[in-house]
C-alpha cells in the first residue's frame, strides 16, 4: 500500500493531506502552528504512526514557511501556487481561474487563455493575516466577524492596499460610531477589491472561478462579497469541498514523481530540521545585566505623582477624557493635579458604553463631596464624546499632550508620544508648540501592533514587555511598517529566534520608526535638552530603553505616560474656569442611550459617508462630514478657496457641439488638470468636440481598477484607468492623452521635467487597458515649452492624422497658448483677491500646496473645504509661486511642479498670516525629496511644516488632527 | 589648529559646493560605492593609474542599511539608501583619515529621482557634520566640475574599455559557471583577466583596437576551454533598475539563490545602458527639436560605442557555444508596439527592450528587480509585463521589490514560483511534461 503525503505550511497554519493510490483522501489535518513550524510538523507526524508506519510513502512540502524546513529536513519542496495548479487540474473540471487566499499571500492562477500565476506584491493586503488583524481590531473572533458581516446595511470604502492603511480607515469609523456589522462586510469588500486590483492586474477574471484557501473556505461573508462583486452565479463560482487543503493536495500529487521513503525517514528528517538553528540578524541586548536594569528603574522612579483616595477627598475636581483610536482614557484630578480616579483600557470599537459605565461610577464615587466643575475631551473621538455626554470643552490632542508634559517637566522642549495608532512629536519653543510631526499611515499602528501581537501569543502587554528586557539577541525587524515587521517576525521565528528576542526587537523597530521615519532625526541633539516621552507604548521599559540607547539622551517618562492626553484635557477643563460642569448627571446617564446609523450626504460630489449618532432624547451628532451643509447649514463656507475656483474654472471648458471632426476624449487626471485649457482650446479650434471625463469619484476608480499593473503607484495615476473607462463608456473612441517628458518652463528650476509617472502614464494605459485596442488612443510625445518646435510638430501630426490644414493648427496653437496663460493668470488674480480678502478680514491664509491634480475632489477628499470650515482662506501654490525667484535648494530643482512648491514656501515665510500645508500622494517618490526641502525652507523662515499624505483613504480624521494642530500652534 | 589647516586647501564652487582640488588628488582617498563587481574593479584600477588614490567598497554588512535608514528619507529609493549608507559606513569605520577623504558617485541627470542621489549624499554628509568631505560627480554631461578631477579623453576611453571588458567577463562567466566541472575555475579565469588587463593599463597597447579585439577573443577562448558538463538548466534573466540588477548588496544575493536552484543567469551588459543614455539625447531632439548640439555629440559617441560593442559581439561569436548579446539597434527595434522610445527616465524603454531581447534569445524566465516604489519601473517594468506576456505566451516574468523592510522569504517564494513554472516549461520543451502531469493525476 502506498501513501502520498502533502504538507502545506503557510505563514500561520499547517495542513496535511494523505492520499491513497486512487487519489482518495484518507487523512487530513488543519491546525495553527504559532510559527513553531518545525516542532509542529514533527509532533503532527508522531501522531500519524498508525496510519503511516510500514507503508511505502512519498512526501512533498509546500508553503512559504515550508521552504526552510524542507531544505533542512531533506524533503522535496514544491512551490504552493504550482501545487495548487496540479490539484485543481486533477480534481476540478473546466476551471478558468483560481483565487487562493492564504495567511500572508494571495494568489491568482489563470488556467485558460494563457496560463499565468500571480502572487501579491510587497504589501500583504487582502490576506488572512489582514483579516486576523482586522478581527482583533474589532475585538471579535473570526467566526463572529463572519456572522457580523451577514447583517450589514452598507459598505464603507476601506483602503485595501494593506493592513495599516485599512486600520487607518477603520479606526475613525469605529470612533465615529459606525456599526461593526457594516465594518465587517467592508473589510471583506476591501479584500475583494485588493484581489482584483493587486492580483488580477489588468487581466479580467472570466468564466468558472475556483475559490481556495482557509479564509475563503471558512468565511462565508467573504465568499459572498466575491460573488456579488464579480457578478458570479453558482455555475461560475466554485467553492470545492476541502478548499483549504488544495495546496496540500497538490503537494501530495506532486510527490508521486518522487522516490519512496518510509515513516522513520520522515521522522528523522523532521528531527534533523528541528535541530538546525539559523543566525538571525540581531542587535545588542537592551540590558546586559539585572544591575543595569535596576539603575535604569531607579532613574525613572515614579515620583511627583500623587494619588488621592476618591472616597476621602472633598472639594473640586476636573475630568479629562481621551477618546483615542484604540483606547479610552479618563482621569479625574484635583485643582493641584493630583489624581482621584483614572482608567485606561482598550475601546473594543465601542467607546461610548464604556465611558457611560465609568462616568456613572465616578458620579457615584463623588457623591456630594466632590464637585466636578468642568470636563473636557481630546483624541480621535473628542467631538463624539463631548456631544454624547455634554462635556464642557474639547481640545486638540497635540495641545492636550503639551499641557500634560509641561506639568511634569516645565522646561520641556521636546515631546514624543507613541500611542496605539499614532506617533506624535512636538518641539516646544517659547512655551508654545512649535513643530509638530505626526506619522503618516505607513508608520501608524505601531503601539497597538505590540498589543495585538502579545495577545495573539497569549501574553498580557506587561508580561510581553518584560520578556524583551534581557533578550540576548534582539532581532532586527526593520522599520518600514507593521505589515513588513509582521512578516519579518514570522521569518525570524522560522529561523529559530526566541520570543524574547522578538519582544526586544519590536521595541527597537518602533523606536527607529519614530526616530528615522517620523521625526527624521539625524543627530540626537536635534531633539532638545528636556525630552518628555509618553503615550501608553512608552510604559514598556523595552521601548524606553531602546529610545535611550538609540539617542543617548536623558529623558523624562511621566508616571502616567499612558494617560497624558486625558490629563492634559483635565488641565484644559480646569483652565475653562467653569463653576458647574454641563456634563450629564447620574440620572441622565441612567437614561442615556446611543444609536448609530450610517448615511450618505448627497449635497455635493464629496458624498461624505456620514454617521448619525442619536443619543437619548433624540439629540443628534453627525460625523464624517467635511462641510457644515451636512449638518443642515444651507451655505458652504464662503471663504475664498482657490481649489474650488480652479475646479469651477476648468469646468467651463465645455464641448463644442456638432464639431466637424467629431468627438475626442481627454482623460481628466494628472497633468491634464493643468493642461486642459491648452488641449481643450487646441483641439476645439481645429474642429473637435472635446469631451473630458470629469472629476474622480470612487466609482470612477472602481471602473478601472482591474487594469492597474502596479499597486504601489500613486492614487492619482491609478485613477487614470477609470477615466479611460468613463470615456469609452460614453462611446468616445478617439482619446487624446500625450506623453510629456517636459512641462512648461517657468524658469523657476534648473529644468522643467514632469515626474516619470506623469510623463509616461499614457504608455502604461495603452499597454494595460485592453479596451483601448478597439479605440483610437492618441498618445504622441510633445513638449510645450518650446513653442516654435511644438507648433511645427503638432501641425504635421494633425495634418497626417486628420488632414487638418497647417494654417488652422497654427492659429489654434496660438489660441491654446493664450488660453493657457489666461487660465494661469486667472488663478494668480484669484489668489491676489483671496489674499486681500484675508488681509481685510483679518483671516489666516492656508497655502494648500501639491500638484495640479490635487484639486480633484476625488483625490483631496474635500480637504480644502475642511480648511475653509476651520476658518482659513485657501489658496494654492500656483497663486503665489511666480512672486518668488528661483530658489536655491539642496537638491536638484528639476521638476516644474515642484519648483512651485519651493517658491510658494519661500513666499509664505515672508507673510505673517500665511501657513503652508503640503499634500503628498502615497507612493510619490519625488515628494520623498521635495518634502524635506519645503520643510527646510519653511523652518528657516520660522514657519511650521505640515504634510498631509493622501490616498484612497477617504477618511479625513488624521488630516483634521494635523490641521487643527497647526491652527492651535499658530494661535498660541 | 586642525581646522585652520583643513581650510587652507579647501576651495568652493560658485554655488558653495566643496571642490575636489588638484592638491587633493595626491593625498585624498576616493571612496567608490559598489555596483558592478567586475566593472568597478577595472574602473578603480584605472583611477589609480591616473594618479588617484581610490578604493572600491566591498562591504555588505547590516550597518550599511542602518546608516542609510538614519540618513536618507526612508521613502527615497532603496539604491540611494544603500549607496549613501555604504559610503557613510565606510567613513565612520575609521579605516580612513576623515580629513583626507573624498567620495565619488555617478550622476545621470534626467527626470528620475536618481539624479538626486549626489544631493542626498551631500545632505547626509551635512547631517553628520561631514560636509568637509568633497563629493565628486561622475558624469558625462558636464555637470559639477572639479579642478582635481577632470575626465580626460584618455580616462574616458579607458572607462569605455573597462565597460567592454567588464561586460564580456560578466556575460561569459555567467554562461560557463553553472556548468563548470571544477568548481571555482570560471571565477579564477575572471580574476586572471582582471589582473592582466589592469596591468595593461599603463602600456600603449591598451588603447590599440587590435589589442582589444585580441584580448576579447582570447577571453572568449579561455572561457570556452573551461571543462563543462552540458546539461539542460533553467535560464533566468535578471533585468530591472540598474543598481538592483547589478549590485549584490541590493538584491539579497539573488545570483547565489539562483545558482543553488541550478539556474543559469543572464544579466544584460552595462554598455547597453550607456548607449541608451546617449540615444536619449538624440531621441529628445527628434521628438522635441531641442538640444541639437548635444544630440550631435551624443550621436558621435553613440556610434563609437556601438562599434565597440560590435567588437564584443564578434569576439563572443568566435566561440559558437556562447550566446552572443544583440546589438543595441536590434534591442531598440524590439520595443516597437510595446513602449515608445521617448520613455527615457530611469532605465526607460531599455528595460522593456531587455526583457524582450531575453525572450527572443530563448530566455523566457525573467526576474524584474526594482526598489520598492520605483517610479520609472511602474511604467517600463511592471507596466509592460502584461503586454509582453500577451504576445509571448511562455514568458515567465516575476517582478520583485527590494527594500530594507521586505522579507527575504517572501521574495524567495515568488522567485520559486517563477522557477517552478520555468522547470515545467523546460520539461514541456523536452516533451516530458504531459507524462509528468499524467503521472501526478493517475498513478
Amino acid at each position: 500500500m502506498h501513501r502520498y503525503i502533502g504538507i502545506d505550511i503557510g505563514s500561520t497554519t499547517i495542513k496535511i493531506i494523505i492520499l491513497d493510490e486512487s487519489n482518495r483522501i484518507i487523512y487530513k489535518h488543519y491546525s495553527w502552528h504559532n510559527t513553531m513550524v518545525r516542532d509542529a510538523a514533527k509532533s503532527l507526524f508522531l501522531d500519524l504512526r498508525d496510519i503511516l508506519e510500514g507503508k511505502k510513502l512519498k512526501l512533498a512540502i509546500t508553503g512559504s514557511a515550508g521552504l526552510g524546513l524542507s531544505k533542512d529536513a531533506g524533503f522535496e519542496f514544491v512551490q504552493e501556487v504550482f501545487a495548487t495548479r496540479i490539484s485543481v487540474e486533477t480534481f476540478l473540471d473546466n476551471i478558468d481561474a483560481v483565487i487562493e487566499l492564504g495567511g500572508e499571500d494571495a494568489k491568482i492562477l489563470f488556467l485558460t487563455g494563457g496560463t499565468e500565476e500571480r502572487m501579491n506584491g510587497s504589501c500583504a493586503g487582502g490576506t488572512g493575516a489582514f483579516i486576523d488583524q482586522m478581527a482583533s481590531l474589532l475585538n471579535v473572533s473570526l467566526e463572529e466577524l463572519d456572522t457580523l458581516s451577514e447583517n450589514h446595511e452598507k459598505i464603507y470604502n476601506i483602503a485595501s492596499r494593506c493592513g495599516v492603511f485599512a486600520k487607518s480607515d477603520i479606526q475613525p469609523l469605529l470612533n465615529q460610531g459606525a456599526k461593526k456589522t457594516d465594518i465587517a462586510a467592508s473589510i471583506y469588500q476591501a479584500i475583494v477589491d485588493q484581489t482584483i486590483t493587486g492580483l488580477a492586474q489588468g487581466r479580467q477574471l472570466k468564466g468558472r472561478i475556483a475559490f481556495l484557501g482557509g479564509p475563503l473556505t471558512f468565511q462565508k461573508g467573504l465568499r459572498k462579497r466575491f460573488i456579488e462583486s464579480m457578478n458570479l452565479d453558482t455555475e461560475h463560482a466554485i467553492f470545492p469541498e476541502n478548499g483549504e487543503y488544495y495546496v496540500a493536495l497538490g503537494a501530495a500529487l506532486y510527490s508521486k514523481n518522487l522516490s519512496f521513503i518510509n515513516y522513520k525517514d520522515i521522522l528523522y528528517g523532521f528531527t534533523r530540521a528541528q535541530n538546525v538553528r539559523y543566525s538571525v540578524h540581531s542587535m545588542p541586548p537592551l540590558f546586559e545585566s539585572q544591575e543595569e536594569y535596576k539603575v535604569f528603574l531607579e532613574k525613572h522612579k515614579k515620583d511627583k505623582i500623587k494619588y488621592l483616595n476618591i472616597s476621602d477627598y472633598e472639594g473640586d475636581a476636573y475630568l479629562g477624557i481621551d477618546a483615542g483610536s484604540t483606547t479610552i482614557k479618563l482621569v479625574l484630578i484635583t485643582p493641584e493635579g493630583d489624581i482621584l480616579y483614572k482608567f485606561y483600557q482598550s475601546n473594543y470599537g465601542e467607546p461610548i458604553p464604556l465611558f457611560k459605565k465609568h462616568l456613572k461610577k465616578i458620579h457615584k464615587l463623588c457623591g456630594d463631596r466632590i464637585r466636578i466643575r468642568s470636563s473636557a475631551s481630546t483624541g480621535y473621538g473628542e467631538e463624539l464624546i463631548k456631544n454624547a455626554f455634554h462635556l464642557d470643552g474639547n481640545i486638540i490632542e497635540t495641545v492636550a499632550h503639551y499641557f500634560a508634559a509641561r506639568f511634569y517637566e516645565p522646561h520641556v522642549d521636546f515631546i514624543l508620544d507613541i500611542g496605539g495608532q499614532d506617533i506624535k512629536c512636538f518641539k516646544i519653543r517659547n512655551n508654545a508648540v512649535d513643530t509638530i510631526m505626526l506619522n503618516e499611515a505607513c508608520s501608524s499602528g505601531c503601539g497597538s501592533f505590540i498589543e495585538t501581537y502579545a495577545h495573539a501569543l497569549g501574553y498580557s502587554v506587561e508580561d510581553f514587555a518584560k520578556l524583551g528586557l534581557f533578550a540576548k539577541q534582539p532581532v532586527n525587524l526593520g522599520s518600514r511598517c507593521t505589515v513588513f515587521m509582521n512578516s519579518s517576525i514570522k521569518q525570524a521565528q522560522k529561523d529559530g529566534a526566541d520570543i524574547s528576542d522578538i519582544a526586544a526587537g519590536l521595541a527597537v523597530s518602533i523606536v527607529k520608526n519614530a526616530l528615522y521615519k517620523v521625526i527624521r532625526v539625524s543627530s540626537p541633539d536635534e531633539l532638545g535638552e528636556h525630552i518628555v516621552v509618553q503615550g501608553g507604548t512608552f510604559l514598556n521599559d523595552c521601548i524606553l530603553r531602546s529610545f535611550e540607547l538609540e539617542t543617548e539622551k536623558k529623558v523624562t517618562r511621566p508616571p502616567i505616560a499612558g494617560l497624558m492626553g486625558a490629563f492634559g484635557a483635565a488641565l484644559y477643563a480646569k483652565s475653562l474656569h467653569k463653576d458647574e460642569s454641563s456634563m450629564l448627571g447620574l440620572t441622565e446617564l441612567e437614561n442615556f442611550t446611543h444609536k448609530a446609523r450610517a448615511a450618505q450626504c448627497k449635497i455635493c460630489t464629496n458624498n461624505c459617508k456620514l454617521t448619525i449618532n442619536v443619543f437619548s432624547n433624540s439629540e443628534k451628532y453627525i460625523s464624517g462630514n467635511r462641510c457644515e451643509r451636512a449638518l443642515g447649514s444651507k451655505e458652504r463656507s464662503n471663504l475664498p478657496n482657490a481649489y474650488q475656483y480652479k475646479l469651477e474654472r476648468l469646468s467651463k471648458y465645455k464641448p463644442v457641439k456638432n464639431a466637424p471632426l467629431g468627438r475626442i476624449g481627454i482623460p481628466m487626471g494628472l497633468n491634464m488638470y493643468e493642461n486642459l485649457p491648452f488641449w481643450h482650446t487646441l483641439l476645439s479650434e481645429v474642429g473637435f468636440e472635446v469631451v473630458n471625463s470629469g472629476i474622480s469619484t470612487r466609482e470612477v476608480y472602481t471602473k478601472g481598477q482591474h487594469t492597474i499593473p502596479s499597486d504601489t503607484v500613486c492614487y492619482p495615476a491609478k485613477l487614470m484607468h477609470g477615466h479611460i473607462e468613463v470615456l469609452l463608456e460614453q462611446g468616445i473612441d478617439n482619446i487624446f492623452y500625450p506623453c510629456m517628458s517636459y512641462n512648461f518652463d517657468e524658469k523657476s528650476g534648473d529644468n522643467c521635467y514632469n515626474c516619470p509617472v506623469v510623463a509616461y502614464y499614457p504608455e502604461l494605459l495603452k499597454a494595460n487597458v485592453s479596451a483601448l485596442n478597439n479605440a483610437n488612443f492618441y498618445y504622441p510625445y510633445f513638449s510645450l515649452f518650446n513653442r516654435k518646435e511644438f507648433t511645427k510638430r503638432i501641425s504635421s501630426y494633425f495634418n497626417n492624422l486628420f488632414s487638418i490644414p497647417g494654417k488652422l493648427t497654427k492659429k489654434a496653437v496660438q489660441k491654446a497658448y493664450m488660453e493657457y496663460l489666461r487660465y494661469k493668470n486667472d488663478i494668480i488674480e484669484y489668489g491676489q483677491k483671496a489674499i486681500k480678502y484675508a488681509n481685510d478680514n483679518n483671516l489666516n491664509i492656508l497655502v494648500l500646496t501639491g500638484r495640479p491634480y490635487h484639486i480633484d475632489p476625488g483625490i483631496n477628499h474635500g480637504i480644502d473645504q475642511l480648511i475653509n470650515n476651520l476658518g482659513m482662506v485657501v489658496i494654492s501654490e500656483d497663486c503665489i509661486s511666480h512672486l518668488e525667484r528661483k530658489q536655491k535648494i539642496q537638491v536638484l530643482n528639476q521638476w516644474t511642479y515642484h519648483a512651485r512648491l519651493y517658491n510658494a514656501a519661500k513666499y509664505v515665510t515672508k507673510h505673517n498670516n500665511m501657513q503652508l500645508v503640503q499634500l503628498v500622494s502615497f507612493g510619490c517618490g519625488l515628494d520623498a525629496i521635495t518634502s524635506d526641502e519645503v520643510r527646510d525652507i519653511l523652518e528657516a523662515g520660522n514657519k511650521l511644516y505640515t504634510q498631509i499624505k493622501i490616498d484612497e483613504i477617504s477618511n479625513l480624521g488624521a488630516a483634521k488632527i494635523r490641521l487643527r494642530s497647526l491652527i492651535a500652534a499658530i494661535s498660541f | 589648529m586642525k581646522i585652520f589647516k583643513r581650510t587652507k586647501i579647501k576651495k568652493y564652487s560658485k554655488d558653495g559646493r566643496i571642490l575636489f582640488t588638484k592638491e587633493m588628488k595626491k593625498e585624498y582617498t576616493i571612496l567608490i560605492p559598489m555596483m558592478l563587481p567586475i566593472h568597478f574593479k577595472f574602473m578603480k584600477n584605472i583611477l589609480v593609474k591616473h594618479g588617484y588614490k581610490a578604493e572600491l567598497l566591498n562591504t555588505s554588512h547590516s550597518r550599511i542599511i542602518e546608516e542609510g535608514l538614519q540618513n536618507v528619507h526612508n521613502d527615497t529609493c532603496y539604491p540611494a539608501l544603500l549607496v549613501i549608507g555604504q559610503l557613510l559606513d565606510a567613513i565612520k569605520s575609521r579605516k580612513y583619515d576623515e580629513d583626507k577623504l573624498a567620495l565619488i558617485i555617478t550622476q545621470t541627470g534626467g527626470g528620475c529621482r536618481a539624479s538626486n542621489y549626489i544631493y542626498l549624499l551631500r545632505k547626509a554628509l551635512k547631517k553628520n557634520k561631514l560636509e568637509h568631505i568633497p563629493v565628486i560627480s561622475f558624469n558625462l554631461n558636464g555637470m559639477e566640475k572639479n579642478p582635481g578631477f577632470m575626465i580626460r579623453p584618455s580616462l574616458l576611453v579607458q572607462f569605455v574599455y573597462a565597460t567592454l571588458y567588464g561586460d564580456i567577463l560578466m556575460l561569459l562567466s555567467n554562461q560557463v559557471r553553472p556548468y563548470e566541472i571544477n568548481p571555482g575555475e570560471t571565477d579564477r579565469i575572471v580574476d586572471k583577466w582582471v589582473i592582466k588587463l589592469s596591468n595593461e593599463l599603463n602600456g600603449k597597447s591598451f588603447f590599440s583596437k587590435r589589442n582589444i579585439k585580441r584580448n576579447m577573443e582570447q577571453i572568449a577562448a579561455d572561457f570556452a576551454h573551461i571543462p563543462v558538463k552540458k546539461v539542460d538548466k533553467i535560464q533566468v534573466g535578471i533585468v530591472g533598475e540598474i543598481y538592483m540588477k547589478y549590485s549584490p548588496l541590493g538584491k539579497n544575493s539573488l545570483e547565489e539563490l539562483l545558482a543553488q536552484e541550478d539556474a543559469e543567469v543572464h544579466i544584460p551588459g552595462l554598455m547597453d545602458f550607456i548607449i541608451y543614455t546617449c540615444d536619449n539625447r538624440i531621441t529628445d531632439t527628434k521628438l522635441y527639436g531641442i538640444n541639437i548640439i548635444a544630440s550631435f555629440l551624443a550621436a558621435l559617441l553613440k556610434n563609437y560605442l556601438i562599434r565597440m560593442q560590435n567588437m564584443l559581439i564578434d569576439a563572443v561569436k568566435t566561440q559558437y557555444i556562447f550566446k552572443a548579446p544583440s546589438s543595441f539597434d536590434h534591442i531598440k527595434s524590439l520595443v516597437k508596439g510595446y513602449i515608445g522610445t521617448g520613455v527615457k527616465m530611469g532605465e526607460g524603454w531599455l528595460l522593456t527592450a531587455e526583457m524582450l531581447e531575453l525572450i527572443n534569445s530563448g530566455i523566457e524566465n525573467i526576474i524584474c528587480t526594482q526598489p520598492f516604489g520605483c517610479l520609472p519601473n511602474h511604467i517600463s517594468g511592471k507596466g509592460m509585463i502584461r503586454k509582453i506576456k500577451e504576445r509571448h505566451q511562455n514568458a515567465n516574468i516575476v517582478a520583485i521589490d527590494y527594500d530594507s523592510g521586505a522579507t527575504k522569504i517572501n521574495q524567495e517564494n515568488r522567485i520559486k514560483l517563477m522557477l517552478s513554472t520555468a522547470r515545467l516549461n523546460l520539461l514541456k520543451a523536452a516533451d516530458d511534461s504531459e507524462a509528468f502531469l499524467d503521472n501526478a493525476q493517475t498513478r
